[in-house]
């Protein structure tokens, strides 16, 4: 069954690194919080394929924070990344990379400075 | 290292290939995909699927009550919150204006005003877009983004960098 572990496994493996390149390379923060949560998940997933694979039922305390750490994680950074859409001008926008998709293409409108 | 020697051991493989498969279709699909939308409709398939396939071969596997509970507890788990993080995470990216509406079908809050306006008497912007966002040419507002290859995440990047610089500032 060595044969079964090495495909399931690599599967894992090339999924989470996939996962982590988009994390790297995701233009904006949704993207990487999205690739976040993608590579937790998948990492959830490795976890319970060792235990089911080993007989090990020491793991899956692990699992259940791994998988609240990941709910917890994206939400709050979805909330902050809510919470900066208020305040934001287009020059701290510029610094985070958070800016808008259609930014710099179209002026702001004149009345939406005054905020 | 591992004993498969009976049926119930040869279900929970066959459900643990099965998650791990749908793993890798979700780092694919993570990496390829255009826009956050369809990042999030690839990413979240394991996030459902692929760990209660995994959770329920796992239940096979182990023995031993407290096992299988918590591995039901994650299961469940998922399944409660995948929706919440999905409803947060799309709605901070159409209001960032992360999502790319030239791909979109079907758009129900193009014309939908924003709460606030509506309360102090204004007209509206148009969709569910922050207060601050720029508009303008609401017809065509992301031209540059229809140029970019939908797996060209180089150019991507290359293109949200430099976006910023040579806009009109207001």
């Amino acid at each position: 069954m060595t044969v079964f572990s090495v495909v399931v496994y690599s599967m894992l493996g090339v999924g989470s690194l996939l996962a982590a390149g988009r994390l790297a390379l995701g233009p904006s923060l949704l993207d990487r919080v999205v690739a976040t949560d993608t590579l937790l998940v998948i990492i959830t997933a490795g976890l319970a394929v060792y235990a089911a694979l080993e007989r090990d039922p020491t793991i899956v305390p692990v699992l259940v924070v791994v998988s609240l750490l990941a709910f917890v994680g994206s939400v709050a950074v979805a909330r902050y990344v809510g919470g900066m859409l208020m305040r934001s001008t287009d020059d701290d926008s510029e610094e985070t990379g958070l800016g808008p998709a259609g930014a710099g293409q179209s002026p702001p409108r004149s009345g939406e400075a005054s905020s | 290292m591992n004993d498969f020697d009976s049926v119930p051991d040869w279900i929970a493989a066959g459900l643990l290939l099965v998650g791990a498969f749908l793993c890798l279709t979700a780092g694919l699909g993570v990496l390829r995909f255009p826009d956050v939308l369809a990042r999030m409709h690839a990413g979240t398939k394991p996030q459902v699927m692929g760990v209660l396939l995994i959770m329920i071969g796992g239940a096979i596997r182990l023995t031993g009550w407290s096992a299988t509970w918590m591995l039901l507890l994650v299961a469940a788990f998922q399944l409660i919150t995948a929706p919440v993080n999905a409803h947060m995470v799309s709605r901070i990216a159409y209001r960032r204006r992360h999502v790319r509406r030239d791909l979109l079908v079907v758009d129900e809050l193009v014309d939908a005003p924003r709460g606030a306006e509506l309360r102090a008497g204004q007209e509206g912007m148009r969709g569910d877009q922050p207060a601050d966002a720029p508009t303008g040419d609401e017809t065509e507002p992301e031209v540059s983004e229809d140029e970019d290859v939908p797996g060209d995440d180089a150019g991507e990047q290359e293109a949200a960098a430099d976006e910023p610089t040579r806009g009109p500032r207001g």
